[in-house]
């Protein structure tokens, strides 16, 4: 078990709770700015590409982990907002707009239309919200069919190369610069989300999730504040939806579908919901199970020429292990994992109902 | 000087009237009680005040504001906070975000400038964690500094709840039941509290309660009320002895046995 | 006549969404969960029923296979909550939400697996039978479907009005711990309301299938139902199926007389409007929560 002696405020204040931590977060850091050399040393970037994908995911699970995971309020349509910034990119790219002020526009185009859809809603509760933008993410596909001179529209629409100061990125030609630039974002976007959480306004979201009555007694406006929460996040899937268009390389009206919204959702919650880490260990395991599920059909297929291919497998097997997250780990990922470290810490102290929450009953919540 | 001035507010939910042309004063550095059965209306002025509900009739004014003209979420930048009688916390955080929480209405930073923690939001950090940290001294939260509200006893709980109203500095407190569910060395704790919060901190409180010991142990004045009516208003000894307020609490038996009645 | 006959087969359609919404609301009132799953459960009961009684499958009588199916239902929706969502409670509803939807999914590929992803329809006896008078033409699946949905919705009127059990689901869902007090078993309601909205999901599904093709991915159908739902305000359960007819009408009415593709829009689009200028539903009441 490690106490750490708080000498200044700045000890609750800081990034990282103490210097260990600092060093084993300096260490991932060394690891995913190390991982490319990897793959150029097996002369394979495929795996890179897929990890790409991935922290794109993560970035717009960031995105929604702060609108469901902190603030309280469930979107069932982030991929429409991701198709917002992937549009908005390419019709500005198009343009001829430079890379480096179209890429942080898209993103906060997006968010400012995300946040004029969403609006009117905000003020009703939860599951109010989750049934408006289910009914956004249903219109989409229609919209990008209707919007056809700037979307393609069923034809689909090719995305231009990045092209910063110069310099071509393609995700198939230059793959590493590729994966540097989203690692980047990425990073970016960590550091931001960080420092919202350790501020006024982050807990101001964190407070409105807990207790809305409680946040307006403090002084919280919940509809600003609200809206504000839902303004970054859309930007944040803004930017992922740019950076997948780029990724993809090319977007149609069904690359942005209500299955990817709720992968969304499911992933957030597998991941931990309330954490940072839970976006991109979501992100991880929705990386994962199309390339298990692959290795395992061909495994069975070469083993005992048995033949496994029901449609629908991969959606189903990630709906199950989420069930068997909320039953079993509601903190996701990131809670076992929690929970592992402290067993070790203070081995052999550790108490089965650390972490337990207590439960209360459910008053109700129809407040009109 | 009168804080707190409500004149002939009258409230009511359908048929019901909850609070029936109400009348009250809480002077500068007055601890004021409000007492009476359940369902008497108590908590309903609190949330009067805090605006949560709009009268049909009265004004309420505070410190040279009229309240009605603001909503929820201005009442506490004049300087009013509150507790909850089936405590608010934030669940899922610690006992010093909760107190930071309460400082909200002191923050002077945009969220852009958060985002980027900017110096001016570092400084700006660092003051509420220092102004934090005396209330977490005032009220000897110190080992509970990093724990999770979900795990805290219900008297420590009660306590943080306190504290995070503390946090914002108001110049008036509103404590819905302080002491209910609390043991007898929790409530005199609570008592101790109010006292120093009245007299080193100049801050008026005004307090709902059902325990005439804590009642008559702090409070200057008293206010008695029943089914949304005031019954009787001076010193605890005089509304205790009011025939009015007996005659009230003839169902429920002798006012001063109610102390461990909750909602 | 033209229009009368688009009127008809929209209302049945508008059933149909309404049996839908009318499972939601049954849980929502009871139980104050949303569930995303219930369209799929209506796949679910027509893909139970189809099991039953086609002749591909096990060929028993129709009329032996309908209250079969229904009974089925209810049991798996009683299952759901007894064995997964009642170890949930007291938490968020938006954890509840994502499980639902989660169901979904598994539902839709225990349904393709089991039955194919081929469109299906259900076997009956009165298939293609139809009513003719003057120049209009009724199948009778679609006087069927009004019928036994206009008794369905009465008889759940009555329940929740006048039996003890049905008030008893009311007062669980507007305070548990105070039903709780009263001495009203919380969680077996909630297993209860599951059940039923299982067994309303299977009428609706053999009323659907009976009269069209039906495919794992038809679950969908449930995002048009939150429409019909939320024109009712969610906690109604004559405005549940009011809304599904007005959905139904719309359907057939925009296609016919709107410009293409407003047709497919409008289900949505009357949600999502719902949702912003009447969020209680046309007939809204309003209600404070206490602190």
């Amino acid at each position: 078990m490690r106490f750490v002696f708080k000498t200044s405020y700045d000890a609750d204040i800081s990034l990282f709770k103490h210097r260990a931590q600092a060093v084993w977060y300096g260490l991932l850091l060394l690891l995913v700015l190390a991982t490319p050399l990897y793959f150029v040393a097996i002369g394979d970037a495929y795996l890179l590409g897929e990890i790409t994908g991935i922290l794109i995911l993560a970035i717009a699970g960031m995105g929604l982990m702060l609108l469901t995971g902190h603030t309280g309020l469930p979107s069932l349509g982030h991929a429409t907002f991701m198709a917002f910034g992937c549009y908005i990119n390419i019709n500005m790219l198009g343009a001829g707009v430079p890379w480096v002020i179209a890429f942080p526009l898209s993103g906060l185009i997006a968010g400012v239309l995300g946040t004029m859809i969403a609006l009117p809603v905000l003020r009703l509760h939860g599951v109010y919200l989750a049934l408006a933008t289910l009914a956004m993410s249903m219109l989409t596909s229609d919209f990008v069919v209707i919007a056809e001179p700037w979307t393609g529209g069923i034809a689909g629409a090719a995305v231009p190369d990045i092209n910063i100061f110069g310099m071509e990125i393609n995700r198939y030609s230059t793959p590493y610069k590729f994966y540097y630039l989203v690692l980047f974002v990425a990073i970016l976007l960590v550091w931001f989300y960080r420092n919202l959480l350790r501020t006024p306004t982050g807990r101001s979201f964190t407070a409105i999730r807990d207790s809305e009555i409680s946040a307006r007694a403090m002084g919280i406006n919940l509809t600003r504040t609200k809206a504000m929460s839902f303004f970054l996040s859309a930007t944040a899937a803004g930017l992922a939806g740019a950076l997948f268009g780029h990724s993809a390389g090319y977007v149609t009206n069904e690359t942005f579908d209500l299955v990817m919204s709720i992968t969304l959702l499911l992933m957030i919650v597998i991941g931990g919901l309330g954490f940072i880490h839970g976006a991109f260990f979501g992100a991880i395991v929705v990386g994962i199970i199309p390339v298990a599920i692959a290795n395992g059909r061909s495994f069975l297929q070469s083993t005992f020429d048995m033949n496994v291919n029901v449609p629908g497998l991969e959606s189903a097997l990630f709906a199950f292990i989420l069930i068997c997250f909320i039953l079993f780990e509601p903190m996701g990922l990131y809670g076992r994992w929690l929970k592992i470290r402290t067993y070790f810490e203070l081995f052999p102290f550790y108490r089965k109902d650390m972490f337990k929450r207590q439960k209360s009953y459910l008053k109700t919540d129809r407040v009109q | 000087m009168n804080l707190l001035e409500i004149e002939n507010v009258t409230l009511r939910f359908g048929g019901l009237v909850a609070v029936d042309n109400v009348s009250l004063k809480v002077e500068e550095g007055e601890v004021f009680a409000l007492v009476g059965p359940n369902g008497a209306g108590k908590s309903t002025i609190f949330n009067l005040i805090s605006r949560f509900y709009d009268p049909a009739e009265g004004s309420i004014r505070f410190d040279g504001h009229d309240l009605l003209k603001n909503s929820a979420d201005h009442v506490p930048s004049f300087g009013i906070a509150r507790t909850f009688q089936n405590i608010e916390l934030f669940e899922q955080a610690t006992v010093l975000q909760n107190l930071l929480v309460g400082r909200h209405r002191h923050r002077q930073t945009s969220m852009v400038s958060n985002i980027i923690f900017s110096p001016k939001t570092y400084r700006e950090e660092l003051g509420h964690r220092a102004a934090v940290e005396e209330v977490i001294e005032f009220l000897n939260l110190q080992p509970y500094r990093d724990k999770m509200i979900g795990g805290l006893p219900y008297g420590v709980r009660k306590v943080v709840e306190l504290g995070r109203a503390l946090a914002s500095e108001p110049k008036l407190l509103l404590l819905d039941e302080p002491a209910s569910g609390l043991s007898v060395e929790e409530t005199q704790d609570m008592a101790f509290w109010i006292e120093d919060i009245q007299t080193q901190m100049g801050i008026s409180v005004m307090m709902v309660e059902h325990d005439m010991g804590l009642v008559s142990a702090v409070s200057g004045r008293v206010m008695a009320l029943s089914d949304g009516k005031e019954l009787a208003t001076g010193t605890a000894a005089e509304v205790q002895s009011h025939p009015a307020v007996i005659e009230a609490y003839l169902g429920t038996g002798d006012i001063s046995k109610t102390g461990t009645s909750r909602t | 006549m033209d229009f009368l006959q688009l009127v008809i087969s929209g209302l049945a359609n508008g059933c149909v969404y309404g049996l839908i919404a009318l499972g939601f609301v049954l849980i929502y009132k009871a139980t104050e969960a949303v569930n995303f799953a219930q369209g799929d459960f209506m796949m679910l009961g027509a893909f139970v029923c189809i099991g039953f009684t086609n002749h591909e499958y096990m060929g028993l009588n129709f009329w032996l296979a309908v209250p079969l199916s229904i009974l089925v239902m209810g049991i798996l929706g009683y299952l759901f909550n007894w064995g997964i969502l009642r170890h949930m409670f007291g938490q968020s509803q938006t954890s509840i939400v994502i499980l639902t939807i989660a169901m979904g999914f598994i539902i839709r590929f225990f349904a393709g697996a089991i039955w194919s992803h081929e469109p299906t329809s259900l076997e009956t006896p009165f298939a293609g039978q139809e009513i003719r008078s003057g120049g209009l033409v009724l199948g009778i699946d679609e006087v069927l479907i009004v019928v036994v949905t206009a008794v369905l919705t009465l008889a759940f009127y009555l329940f929740f009005s006048r039996t003890r059990i049905g008030l008893a689901m009311q007062a669980a869902s507007q305070n548990q711990l105070a039903a709780y007090y009263m001495g009203i078993p919380v969680k077996r309601i909630h297993s209860l309301v599951w059940g039923l909205s299982g067994m309303v999901a299977a009428v609706a599904g053999i009323l659907f299938a009976s009269k069209g093709a039906i495919d794992p991915s038809t679950g969908l159908l449930g995002i048009k139902a939150f429409a019909a739902a939320a024109i009712g305000g969610f906690g109604s359960l004559p405005g549940a199926l009011l809304g599904g007819l007005i959905i139904g009408l719309v359907e057939p009415l925009a296609s016919r007389y709107g410009p293409p593709g407003i047709s497919q829009i409008a289900p949505y689009a009357i949600l999502l409007l719902i949702l912003i200028f009447r969020p209680g539903g046309i007939f809204s009441q309003t209600q404070r929560k206490k602190v």
